[in-house]
């Protein structure tokens, strides 16, 4: 009785509306939602320059295009997030390896590594990267950022790689160590190409937490679109403005590595 | 008797109107004064005052009370005021936009007057005057000796984001290279460290830290070069508040407060140990 109540309530609720209705609803959310700031903004007496704006992203000089402080800063962006991504692959995998080890101690220092790391704030371990080591090792601050960021995420990635290995069925390993292959051979011939399968899409999900979390750079004066922003801020004020267009910069570069990830999963549902 | 009650109508109807008239305008001039920041500020009573810490305009001493020259001001702006004075310590970036969104009353915090901020918010007269300085690592800027001698492509400068001595450093040191932080201790800590050439920062910070760490810092021009008048900052469209305000700086200056606080604040180093 009540799956079938269930059933028909689920009918309902899908099956027989028009998207109309879909759309209308989504309208209205987003009308509230501008209404709303609107109204904050109204009380507040903010003057909104938009048109200002576009010259921060770039300026067309007699057809010569030339990038403004936000698109210099999304390089950088893209800079920091390219090297953390190769450098936190590389961490994730030794980290992982670690854990999977043999040696106690390799075991325990990767978990040392991996717990510290995850249960503390990124920004604190950026400062501490910057301010304390980074004068010892005589670093700049874009490859503390990039270190820091990589250390950060690799935690995470270690973890995704863990997940993605013990996915492989046990059958695999003893069918690989009953042809006589080593315990490396193991993992690069059978384990990891299997493994690497499962862990993409999740991998990408840190891709994006990446991009999101090296905003952060700029509290050590990374001139990366973030702080970029701040700057053009603190000299015009204009500062509902220039965060919405980097937010929206962000949320452009998000989207479509989330639209990446759900191909990608389509695409490999094919052969699990 | 149907005419004289007419009349008597009429006339009564005239009255009533003249004094919704009358009303009105009362209304307009009493609304303003009772939307008024002090208005409010009084019936509250606690002044809400935003700032950011400076050293020695607002800083916390051991005890994490906040102590300075700025602290001094707005308690006794709110002990003359009859009010509490509530503390909301801002970051110095978004400081325009936390008074612009009523998150306080007023700004106290050492803020130069600028045109590009006076757009956005009101400035009282001021009651005091500052100045950049520059304070330089003896490290990376040996034998620097003139500000022309840091307006080079290879110099790194740091400053505070958001204040005037950044938008001093850019105007002052085009070649350069600048490296903002939202705190003054980073910015310290960057220069401690070697990683920059020199700070810029207003008087008396500079001079203060060559003192301070005479053994890593100097000093490569006396004195400040430039002038900046500092004062209160209130919300646009209040002339009530931005009168009260300025006739208390008024007040203060006539009486030699001010000038006494900042001799002690900014001439004298009594208030060290209160820090250590």
């Amino acid at each position: 009785m009540n799956t079938r109540l269930r059933k028909t309530l689920y009918a309902i609720r899908t099956e027989n509306r028009s998207p109309a209705w879909d759309i209308g609803q989504y309208l209205l959310v987003m009308a509230a939602l501008l209404w709303c700031m609107l109204q904050s903004t109204e009380g507040l007496g903010y003057d909104w320059q938009w048109y200002r704006v576009p010259r921060y992203l770039f300026t067309l000089n007699e057809g010569i295009f030339k990038a403004g402080p936000l698109l210099m800063g999304l390089r950088v962006t893209a800079q920091i997030t390219l090297c953390a991504m190769a450098l936190s692959l590389v961490i994730g995998l030794v980290a992982m390896l670690m854990r999977q080890s043999c040696s106690f101690v390799a075991r325990h220092l990767g978990t040392l590594y991996i717990e510290s790391i995850r249960n503390t704030p990124l920004l604190i371990q950026l400062y501490i990267l910057y301010f304390v080591f980074a004068p010892v090792l005589g670093m700049g601050a874009f490859w503390s950022a990039v270190l820091a960021l990589s250390l950060f995420e690799g935690a995470y990635m270690s973890e995704i790689f863990r997940a993605g290995i013990q996915s492989v069925p046990k059958g695999q390993w003893e069918a690989a160590y009953s042809l006589g292959m080593t315990t490396p051979a193991t993992y690069r011939k059978v384990i990891l190409p299997q493994a690497i399968r499962n862990v993409l899409p999740p991998l990408t999900n840190q891709a994006i937490s990446l991009v999101k979390d090296s905003a952060l750079v700029a509290t050590i004066s990374v001139f990366d679109m973030t702080m970029q922003g701040q700057a053009i801020i603190a000299e015009t004020f204009m500062t509902f403005e220039i965060w919405f267009t980097i937010a929206a910069i962000y949320l452009a570069i998000n989207l479509s590595l989330s639209f990446a990830v759900r191909g990608m999963e389509r695409r490999l549902r094919h052969y699990a | 008797m149907h005419s004289r009650f007419r009349f008597l109508f009429v006339i009564l109807i005239m009255g009533l109107l003249l004094m919704a008239g009358t009303a009105q305008a009362k209304d307009a001039t009493h609304e303003l004064r009772d939307a008024s920041v002090i208005s409010k500020a009084i019936e509250r009573g606690t002044l809400r005052v935003g700032f950011s810490t400076f050293v020695p305009w607002a800083m916390n001493d051991k005890t994490g009370k906040f102590i300075g020259f700025e602290v001094d001001v707005m308690t006794k702006l709110a002990e003359d005021l009859g009010v509490k004075i509530e503390f909301v310590p801002t970051s110095w970036s978004g400081i325009i936009p936390a008074l612009l969104s009523d998150k306080f009353d007023v700004i106290i915090g050492g803020m130069s007057v600028t045109t590009e901020r006076n757009l956005k918010v009101n400035f009282t007269i001021p009651y005091d005057t500052t100045g950049m300085a520059l304070v330089a690592s003896k490290s990376m800027a040996k034998g620097f000796d003139s500000l022309a001698d840091f307006n080079k492509e290879d110099v790194i400068i740091v400053a505070r984001i958001g204040s005037t001595p950044a938008t001093a450093a850019k105007a002052f040191f085009p070649k350069a290279t600048l490296r903002l932080f939202d705190k003054e201790t980073q910015c310290m800590q960057e220069l401690l460290s070697g990683r920059v050439h020199a700070f810029v920062a207003s008087a008396p910070l500079p001079a203060h830290s060559a003192v301070e760490h005479a053994d890593k810092l100097f000093l490569p021009v006396e004195g400040t070069f430039t002038k900046e008048p500092v004062a209160f900052a209130v919300r646009k469209g209040d002339p009530d508040t931005l009168n009260v305000l300025n006739n208390w700086i008024r007040q203060k200056e006539a009486q030699g407060w001010l000038a006494e606080r900042k001799h002690y604040w900014f001439e004298t180093l009594d208030w060290a140990s209160q820090l250590k």
